[in-house]
């Protein structure tokens, strides 16, 4: 079996174990080096703590460090025999539930904390809304410091029947429930003996083998058109490639194709990974397609299927969380980034606004601030080819740009 | 067939796209290509995502003009196998014209005089985008980059407002004179680098593998015996079997005693080590924030 890629996210504040599980993660699986560990000691032992502050090691940032606090996300990386692993490490406060969005929207997964002496609190409710949001795939519930309520069952029973009562109200595929003490290693990477009444996995056991490939659309053909490959040489002298990165789906030679918005249609002549030509690929390859015809076809465009197509429209309606300094209001104009396509639009609606601590819709906003959620209707200047962001999640996704600043200020969901 | 990448295929795939949109978004990238193993990875992967056709941009060497010997031959080599065209920016000549300053004292390096070379040459060039083999595992304040870095108009980095950078949408839009940074194999670990080289057969400076050298032995780091090397009272020079596991100045880099002379014994090493590549790395150890500090001000 190949050894694959998870990436998956952590959500969380300073109390409840957050850095500490990822320490544990690091460490018990041997992931930390000798002068990290050196600098790491020095650095909790300046700050007067008597053990180590595995925070230090994804607090990158100065000021992080000296204010102890998570600003950014972090990215740390660590590996098993059986798996690679990317952890988007983000703070969990709802002042940065932008910074949970952007690392929730690669993730195959995401852990979320619990501590066992707190049960579901609104920071739960809202870092599993995130990820029903962003539809991560895998939901790992840890039910953290089972140290701190004597290892009883019955509380973590009782946590568990509170989160799945609120998380039915959620829209998450796959989710289950770990005990776990990060702080004395139990269940995280090594089983516990002290809870011989659990018989499921540990963390790490979980993390290796949650089915990655499953989760990419491998129905829906799409293949946005980053660049055109023309190499003008006397060996490749009539070459003319599509290059992309597959969205979703499966392409083969000889499939008939058509590229959007022009409609014109084709057959893919070959396929090539760099100097290898393919009978077939898929997502998430990065590729080159040379087509039978010689039609029109430039960055921005898509080729899908033509038994296959994409909607396409100039009024959308979607799930923004809202990144920008200034806020929005309605009609205000601004870039649109979707697949490898550019564009503008103007906000025509707000619909409802998302109450992050009751989970509750509010109806009636006319303006969003930074890391406010609420679904929007708007319109483009151009028709979009797009499919739901819940059917996938690369051709659903997009960012508004301020058209001053150039900085990002939103991150779209369609629906 | 199974409809799986390894985690390499998918590190690659991911590279190829940032690589693509780098060139697809601004009028005039380069690759900043230092001799390095992950500059040359960089370029590896620039040739498949063109393929078959040339790199569509230069290569930029910022030449500190204390080089490895090793590293110019390979570097001129490689250029012309790929048949890119290379720009050298060089710090002897920065220094010079007045705009770089050469460092004094035993511990003196060209490390800082590399941030204005670099950005002249960025400048003088007109590049909008300088693409740089830069992981986020190397270093904690590297752990904060973003694929498209924004660089303002005095290539400054600020770490504190970075743009949010979600899927892979990547936003390179900036104002007239500011330009980016972008760093495609991010997500890249030492160890990745070592596989894929192994896997793709990629050609490496003789340095990174075991040979005998002439060194001195200062603090916990070998440093290689060189016109440009000042000794302190009571170092002496020795000869020891070494390799290289970073490559960069040659003042800076320190060697460690290994008798790994294939990339199996490489991997093996590097499975086993006990510290960071960038540990012997004079340059990062200057304090806590040395990285940043530099990164801040234009480094790369």
């Amino acid at each position: 079996m190949k050894e694959e890629l998870l990436r998956f996210t952590t959500a969380g504040s300073v109390d409840d174990g957050k850095s500490t599980l990822i320490g544990r993660l690091l460490y018990d699986s041997k992931s930390i080096f000798q002068d990290q560990l050196a600098s790491l000691e020095a650095a909790s032992k300046r700050k007067g703590l008597d053990e180590i502050d595995f925070s230090l090691l994804t607090d990158g940032l100065k000021d992080e460090r000296e204010q102890g606090i998570t600003i950014d996300v972090a990215y740390r990386y660590f590996s098993t025999p059986k798996r690679k692993f990317i952890i988007a490490d983000t703070p969990g406060h709802i002042q940065y539930t932008r910074n949970m969005v952007t690392g929730a929207s690669t993730a195959n997964a995401a852990l979320i904390l619990i501590d066992a002496r707190n049960g579901v609190v609104e920071q739960t409710k809202r870092h599993s809304y995130i990820a029903s949001l962003l539809q991560i795939p895998h939901v790992i519930v840890c039910i953290n410091k089972m140290d701190l309520v004597n290892y009883d069952q019955s509380q973590f029973d009782k946590i568990k029947d509170q989160y799945q009562d609120f998380a039915a109200k959620l829209d998450i595929q796959d989710f289950k429930f770990i005990p776990i003490s990060a702080l004395k290693g139990d269940n995280v990477v090594n089983r516990s003996d002290k809870m011989s009444w659990y018989n499921g996995e540990t963390l790490l056991h979980s993390l290796e083998n949650i089915p990655v490939a499953n989760d990419i659309n491998h129905i829906d053909f799409r293949f946005p058109v980053q660049t055109v490959i023309r190499p003008h040489t006397s060996a490749h002298h009539d070459f003319r490639g599509y290059a992309g990165r597959i969205a979703s789906g499966i392409v083969r030679v000889g499939d008939e194709i058509t590229a959007i918005p022009s409609r014109l249609t084709s057959r893919v002549k070959t396929i090539h990974l760099a100097e290898n030509q393919l009978e077939e690929a898929f997502a998430p390859q990065s590729i080159c397609l040379e087509l039978e015809d010689d039609i029109d076809i430039s960055r921005g465009d898509m080729i899908v299927k033509t038994a296959n197509q994409p909607n396409q429209s100039q009024e959308l309606e979607a799930m923004v969380c809202w990144m920008g300094e200034n806020p929005m209001s309605l009609n205000g104009k601004f870039s649109f980034q979707h697949t490898s396509r550019v564009g503008k639009c103007v906000i025509k609606e707000i619909v409802y606004k998302i109450d992050l601590n009751e989970l509750k819709r509010n109806q009636g906003e006319s303006t969003l601030s930074k890391n406010d959620i609420a679904r929007i209707k708007l319109k483009t200047t151009t028709p979009l080819c797009f499919d739901a962001y819940r059917k996938n999640r690369s051709t659903g996704a997009f960012v508004l740009i301020d058209e001053f600043s150039n900085n990002t200020v939103a991150a779209g969901m369609l629906i | 067939m199974s409809y799986r990448l390894s985690f390499l295929e998918e590190l690659e795939a991911e590279s190829i796209h940032v690589i693509r949109e780098a060139y697809a978004q601004f009028e005039n990238p380069c690759i900043l290509f230092s001799g390095g193993k992950d500059s040359i990875v960089l370029t590896h992967l620039a040739l498949k995502a063109f393929y078959p056709a040339r790199i569509p941009f230069p290569l930029v060497h910022i030449d500190t003009g204390h080089n490895f010997e090793e590293t110019m031959t390979f570097r001129d080599a490689l250029v012309k196998r790929i048949g890119a065209t290379l720009i050298v920016g060089s710090v002897q000549e920065a220094i010079n014209k007045g705009f770089a300053h050469d460092e004094k004292g035993v511990s003196a390096s060209r490390n800082t005089a590399q941030i204005p070379t670099l950005l002249d040459t960025i400048e003088k060039h007109k590049f909008d985008a300088a693409m740089g083999g830069a992981r986020r595992d190397e270093e904690k304040a590297r752990a904060k980059e973003r694929f498209f870095s924004h660089r303002d108009e005095f290539g400054q980095w600020d770490p504190k407002n970075q743009r949010p950078e979600l899927w892979n949408l990547y936003n390179g839009r900036k104002n007239q004179g500011e330009h980016f940074r972008v760093f495609p194999i991010s997500n890249w670990t030492e160890m990745d680098i070592w596989n894929y080289i192994k896997k793709e057969n990629i050609q490496l400076p003789s340095l990174y593998f075991s040979h005998e050298r002439e060194v001195v032995r200062r603090g916990d780091t070998l440093l290689a015996n060189s016109p440009f090397l000042t000794l302190k009272p009571n170092e002496k020079i020795t000869k020891e079997v070494v390799r290289f596991r970073t490559i960069g100045d040659l003042t800076i880099t320190g060697a460690i005693e290994s008798k790994a002379h294939t990339l199996d014994e490489i991997i093996a090493e590097v499975a086993t080590a006990k510290d960071t590549e960038r540990g012997n790395r004079a340059d990062d150890q200057r304090s806590e924030a040395a990285m940043e500090e530099r990164k801040r001000e234009g480094y790369f």
